[in-house]
């Protein structure tokens, strides 16, 4: 066992348990290493935008030389987000939201439709190359019927009985054995956490790891 | 009041307890229960096992803060100390959100620690972060020098030796992003549709079960979700004889196998329970059988 001399391993183990903390009940040393949490997130977040973002592209390129004033105008178009502050001026946002939202629809919605849904949609196809092992088979049989079955579940313009009420409940099957996946998924995620603080705690700062 | 009725009654803080205990003791005592890897992870560690110094770089992106780095972060390590091992050069780049940077700065510098042959610029770089998204991975296929300019350390892109030759996605033989949030989602539309860069998975374990529709349509190279990808692919640099590090992925496995067969337990002793407790109460005429 070597405890650590380090301050800042001693601050993170005194951080870590103080939000352990609130497994108890709710507390002052919680609420404490809460605050401290939120004020050095912002302060990080604004440092490392500052640094990385107004200083080297927008700062030095527009006042040191070679000046790039072509870099004004999205500059004055970004600044017009901040209209929102004011009653008077808050019509301002409304030209760099409209340069936002159609560039981004622009740009999202064919690639999102391209790899979400028609790369998928070839995906589920029962082609011959998909049939080279038993398990293959399986496989591809079990995505085309959980699809299929799936999508039938989400249609409402028809009344659910005989075969298509039977394949709507077979796609009730599939989404909660999705759901129960993600449950163990996010179970897992979750124990993932502790352990790695746990790790922390044992190996880094008292050293019985 | 019953055994039965006590236990649906028990107080979250036993739980709590029994969650602690069962992750603590296999950390001070492992167990070494066996790790077998699985076809999405053994996808991903063969195709950069197949690259080599001659190949073109592979970008690792760093896509997580501290809140999901006990999961993230031996990934990172495992596939940056796998692609130094083999002389692929790195590009490691530190990610799309401001948070991200740090867990970039830390991973890159543990593991060139430990390769003290490999020289910045040469066989690695560091990028730092560039506000943006989803214009950050559609500007890095135009021209990666123009994206970012310099290096995380104020270099000029185009000193760096590494990077002379390298342009864009045509020349990365492969894109990793290293994601506690959605963040392959746009790698997937914005870098492989677009430009057709292949990309590989590392994410949370909350994150996996989405990505495995992608995995299945071939747009995704492999995938390592959560804690147990990472500790797959410790094992399979382990069994390739690469050197691995302290492997925190696999110590924590033993303590996430004890903390699943709890909460399994739980589960089945809550519902018996509750089953056996309103079987008691009907016999007692307090819940009345539905009609």
């Amino acid at each position: 066992m070597s405890i650590s001399t380090s301050i800042w391993v001693w601050m993170a183990a005194l951080l870590t348990l103080m939000v352990y903390s609130f497994l108890y009940k709710d507390n002052p040393f919680y609420r404490l290493a809460e605050h401290i949490f939120m004020g050095l997130s912002l302060g990080y977040t604004l440092t490392i935008l500052w640094y990385n973002y107004i200083i080297p592209r927008v700062y030095e390129p527009l006042f040191l030389p070679p000046h790039q004033w072509s870099l004004i105008f999205p500059i004055l178009l970004g600044m017009m987000t901040f209209g929102i502050f004011s009653k008077k001026y808050s019509w301002l946002i409304k030209y760099p939201l409209a340069f936002y939202v159609g560039g981004y629809a622009g740009l999202r919605i064919p690639l999102l439709l391209q790899s979400w849904i028609i790369r998928q949609v070839e995906a589920s196809f029962l082609t011959p190359d998909k049939f080279t092992s038993l398990m293959s088979s399986i496989n591809a049989i079990l995505i085309f019927a959980g699809l299929f079955a799936t999508l039938i579940y989400f249609y409402f313009s028809k009344k659910r009985e005989h075969g298509f009420g039977a394949a709507a409940q077979v796609g009730i099957v599939f989404i909660m054995v999705a759901f129960g996946a993600a449950f163990g998924y996010t179970v897992m995620a979750r124990i993932s956490l502790l352990i790695g603080r746990m790790q922390f705690l044992l190996h880094d700062w008292l050293g019985i790891m | 009041m019953g055994f039965w009725q006590r236990f649906l009654q028990l107080d979250r803080k036993w739980i709590f307890i029994g969650i602690a205990i069962v992750v603590i003791i296999p950390l001070i005592k492992p167990l070494g229960l066996p790790i077998k890897p699985t076809k999405p992870v053994i996808d991903l560690f063969t195709y950069i096992d197949t690259l080599g110094p001659e190949s073109d770089p592979v970008m690792v992106v760093t896509g997580f803060d501290p809140s999901t780095m006990p999961e993230l972060m031996p990934m990172e390590q495992a596939l940056l100390r796998h692609c130094l091992t083999k002389g692929i050069p790195v590009i490691s780049f530190g990610g799309l959100y401001p948070a991200y940077i740090g867990m970039a700065k830390m991973a890159i510098d543990e593991v060139s620690a430990d390769f003290p042959d490999k020289k910045y610029g040469e066989d690695y770089v560091f990028l730092g972060f560039i506000p943006g998204v989803s214009a950050v991975i559609l500007s890095i296929g135009i021209d990666i020098a123009t994206t970012f300019g310099n290096d995380y350390y104020g270099t000029p892109i185009d000193s760096l030796p590494m990077l002379r030759g390298v342009k864009n996605y045509s020349d990365i033989s492969l894109v990793v992003d290293v994601s506690g949030s959605s963040t392959p989602e746009y790698w997937l539309m914005y870098a492989q549709e677009r430009y057709g860069v292949n990309i590989g998975v590392a994410c949370t374990a909350v994150s996996a079960p989405a990505f495995y529709a992608f995995l299945q349509s071939g747009q995704f190279v492999g995938m390592l979700g959560g804690l147990k990808g990472a500790a797959e692919y410790e094992e399979l640099m382990a069994r390739k004889g690469y050197p691995t590090g302290r492997r925190p992925a696999t110590i924590g496995m033993d303590s996430q196998s004890l903390a699943h067969l709890l909460i399994i337990l739980l589960i089945i002793l809550g519902n018996a329970g509750y089953f056996i407790v309103r079987r008691g109460e009907r016999r007692q005429g307090i819940i009345r059988r539905k009609k």
